[in-house]
């Protein structure tokens, strides 16, 4: 090296690249859930002092403070209570595709799902859809069971029966 | 009873996407260092020293006060950490306001920082834990169904979030340190930016940014010896409620109408949109700024829009809202809430330059986090509050 | 805290811990301490003032941790609350600074961690200087033996122990706080917190001087830690026990140290203490420690009024 070289410029970045592993505990309640859809089905929990569904089940009811045991079967069907159009890119999802707020039939709160068979453009509020699951043989304890939600051959939800639930 | 508050200095730094000239000890001290020029202090005046920010994985630093305890000049002093997701800007301004009014300490600094460039927030706020499924689409997923059911629920006409955007970004040019300068910004401009989360278009959400934001809480007696106006704190509030709660609206929700009623009661406040002359609210997406003027009871419920859609909330108008371009033109997400509270501070000290609301004496800091569970605000006035 | 405004005293508080929790999350943890905690006072979730958290989301594994948490809490109609990422002895020291103000007289503060998911030795390294020092990934019980080795290497505290870890792995700890007549009303035997104050060092290890613990002895002399009875004492390995005696020069009273779990261990020496002293007129002193080789450190003083 000269000594007439250019001094180099200040370092503006360093790369540390951060490892490190958990095992992670999903909980008692989620438990039960996942072990009801590795069976095929979408189990809530009620809470006792409210009544209200919870799905998915957390083990307490976040309004009240108390615990959730009692559990309640729910159909897989719901309405779509508000939703996006997602236009960019994600892991695995071609644009456009929709994302959906689900207050499941039987519940008292919504999920967030994807909607597929569906051309976006028909998504609307208050839509009624059904959940669409893995075949039998791949159902394992998670959520990925259900692919998507997908719309039946139901009249459109009364705004008035889903405009709380956002 | 408790004791007086005074903010005594304001530090913000240039925001920008990336700040790879400086360190993120050297951000926060820029930031810090500003604020303590505006008090006429040096690190030594300082009795104990807050800090805010977003998720420790944003940066990779856990807990990063202890990184930082040097850097702040807080060696030998009281150090504390504050993390309430998106609001933490404002919880932590209201934490350091009750270190004073306690009597605790008589001269507190307070920074708030996030640096994004130096990590991956999206990354961050996206880890998939083990069996949940995977619908997550960013804060964007998240906030555009509330938005679709806001439109809903007020018929609110489909321009109202492009306006927005356009005050806003007018707004950021009167700002030095703004991240965002679109001097051609245009309701078509926004119109014709891609649909990223329908119905939120890019030029309807806010950028990712670098940056920190500091502010000098004193007690009333140092106060007085200070070089510039003080604001005066008239009262703070914070409120939360569970994320997932059912019969919780997300829309309009029941903490930011509480924390709005709160700080207004301790302020004197009864009729929010004429006495208070400006405010500096956390609007992520355009969307946000018509539905929290009626979570903040500025308008009744349902005609929020009406106030953006009348100009009420522009520079000319009769509320100012977000003077310094608000989140949409700078987003260094765990000063953001900080950013809001200065700048309020800013405004009735007659401090804010050429975003300067003529005559403002009363002005609301206001930040949000999470899924709009969590709510910081606080009040500041360039007179004394009562008692 | 140099004096207060109001006297807040502690007047209730639960705890669970457990090397390794094998099936609940961090709510199902929560629930039955604070309903034990309120229990024992007669309190309801909506009579509680001000909710304030300690914990740590790289110690949990993921972002927002304290948000989930918050459903064990019953937050509605919606709360005062607020959250730190540090030890939940340092929420504490705020939820003291917020019933200064007077608008409420009741606070309730917990902690929760669940360490035992990742590996803690290791996770501590991300504190560290993310430029220079955490990229080597130096352990935290290897900071410790440097700290150890200099106690040995200034021969002021005759044999130093070995640096075995102490931490306890999983829990949660509960603790609420009320203000004057309140606290009285609660319960019969109040536990007064006389002083609580904490310090930060530099964290580079060559700026400080490991054989004496300074930060520990500032907030000593800012909480008023004289005429001690007892000490609740918050240590992550022997040796540090030793430091933070000669900090508070503490010498014949009997001395109660344990780790617990990271950002819950600290809040516990405060509930352990109160319950100990409660009723009995007597004055302790319980600290906190964070950060590698014991950077930053809490001293909180208490008063059980006699029965
Ligand atoms: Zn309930």
């Amino acid at each position: 090296m000269s000594e007439t070289a250019e001094a180099p410029g200040p370092v503006t970045i360093v790369e540390t690249p951060i490892h490190l592993d958990y095992k992670f505990t999903p909980g008692v309640a989620q438990s039960r859930f996942l072990r009801a859809l590795e069976r095929g089905e979408i189990t809530g929990q009620r809470c006792p002092k409210c009544q209200k569904v919870y799905v998915p089940p957390r083990g307490a009811c976040s309004m009240c403070g108390v615990a959730t045991d009692e559990e309640v079967k729910l159909s897989g069907k719901g309405t779509i209570t508000t939703f996006c159009v997602t236009q960019i890119p994600s892991p695995g999802l071609v644009p456009p595709y929709v994302t959906a707020w689900i207050r499941l039939d039987g519940s008292d709160i919504t999920s967030m799902f994807l909607i597929q068979e569906c051309d976006p453009a028909e998504v609307r509020l208050g839509m009624r859809v059904e959940a669409v699951w893995v075949e039998e043989s791949e159902l394992v304890p998670d959520l990925g069971n259900i692919k998507y939600f997908r719309p039946i051959d139901e009249p459109d939800a009364e705004y008035e029966t889903y405009k709380d639930y956002v | 009873m408790s004791n007086r508050v005074a903010v005594v200095g304001v530090g913000q730094t240039k925001y920008a996407a990336k700040r790879q000239d400086v360190s993120m000890a050297g951000l926060v001290r820029e930031a810090a260092k500003r604020a303590l020029d505006d008090a006429g202090m040096t690190w030594s005046d300082i009795d104990a020293v807050v800090i805010g920010k977003a998720p420790d994985m944003f940066e990779g630093v856990m807990m990063p006060e202890l990184y930082l305890a040097d850097a702040l000049g807080a060696v030998g002093k009281p150090m504390l950490r504050v993390h309430t997701a998106g609001s933490v800007g404002g919880s932590t301004g209201v934490m350091a306001t009750h270190l004073v009014s306690s009597g605790a300490h008589k001269r507190v600094l307070v920074v708030c920082y996030e640096k994004q460039s130096e990590s991956n927030a999206t990354w961050a706020l996206s880890i998939r834990l083990p069996f949940t499924g995977g619908s997550v689409t960013g804060a964007g997923g998240y906030f555009a169904p509330v938005i679709r059911a806001y439109m809903r629920r007020s018929g609110a006409p489909d321009d109202i979030g492009i306006k927005v955007s356009v005050k806003d970004r007018l707004n950021a040019l009167n700002n030095p340190y703004a991240h965002l300068k679109i001097p051609d910004i245009s309701e078509e401009m926004v119109r014709e930016s891609p649909m990223l989360w329908d119905p939120i278009r890019y030029l309807e959400t806010c950028p990712s940014s670098d940056g920190a934001c500091a502010v000098v809480l004193t007690d009333e007696d140092t106060a007085k010896g200070t070089p510039n106006p003080p604001a005066w704190v008239h009262g703070t509030a914070v409120r939360s409620e569970p994320t997932m709660g059912a019969g919780r609206d997300v829309v309009n929700p029941h903490a930011g109408r509480d924390c709005a009623k709160d700080v207004y009661a301790q302020a004197g406040v009864t009729d929010p949109r004429r006495e208070i002359d400006c405010a500096e609210i956390y609007v992520p997406f355009s969307w946000y700024e018509p539905m929290w003027m009626e979570n903040l009871g500025f308008a009744p419920e349902g005609e929020g829009w009406k106030m953006v859609d009348d100009g009420s909330t522009s520079m000319k108008g009769d509320l100012p809202i977000n003077p310094s371009g608000g989140v949409l033109s700078s987003n260094p997400i765990g000063a953001s809430g900080m950013c809001r509270f200065a700048e309020a501070a800013l405004q009735v000290r007659g401090m804010a330059g050429d975003h300067q609301v003529d005559g403002a004496k009363l002005a609301l800091g206001h930040a949000y986090g999470g899924g709009a569970q969590f709510f910081a605000m606080w009040m500041v006035g360039s007179e004394k509050p009562n008692a | 805290m140099k004096s207060f405004l109001r006297d807040v005293a502690i007047v209730a508080s639960a705890t669970f811990e457990t090397p390794s929790e094998p099936s609940r999350n961090e709510v199902e943890m929560l629930l039955p301490v604070i309903h034990d905690a309120l229990g024992q006072v007669g309190l309801s979730q909506g009579e509680i003032g001000f909710t304030v958290s300690g914990s740590s989301d790289y110690l949990q594994g993921y972002t927002f941790a304290f948000v989930g948490a918050l459903d064990a809490v019953g937050a509605w109609p919606p709360i005062r609350e607020s959250h730190l990422e540090m030890d939940g002895a340092f929420a504490l020291a705020e939820a003291v600074a917020y019933l200064q103000e007077g608008h409420v007289d009741t606070a309730l503060v917990y902690a929760f961690a669940r360490p035992s998911r990742g590996d803690l030795d290791r996770t501590l390294s991300v504190q560290l200087d993310p430029y220079t020092v955490a990229p080597l990934w130096p352990d935290a019980r290897g900071l410790a033996g440097l700290q150890a080795q200099a106690m040995r290497d200034s021969g002021r505290y005759g044999d130093v122990p070995d640096v075995t870890p102490t931490y306890v792995g999983d829990g949660v700890t509960a603790v609420i706080l009320a203000t004057g007549d309140r606290a009285r009303e609660l319960t019969k035997t109040p536990v007064w917190i006389r002083g609580i104050d904490h310090r930060i060092e530099a964290q580079m290890l060559g700026l400080r001087d490991l054989g004496s613990s300074a930060s520990t002895k500032l907030a000593g002399e800012g909480a008023g830690a004289t005429n001690i009875d007892e000490a609740y004492l918050h240590v992550l390995y022997p040796h540090q026990e030793l430091l933070v005696k000669d900090a508070l020069g503490l010498d014949r009273q009997p001395v109660n140290t344990a780790a617990g779990p990271m950002m819950v261990g600290g809040l516990e020496r405060l509930a352990t203490a109160a319950k100990s002293i409660a009723g009995t007129g007597k004055r302790a002193v319980a600290t906190a420690t964070s950060g590698a080789c014991m950077q930053q450190n809490l001293v909180a003083v208490l008063e059980g009024a006699a029965a």
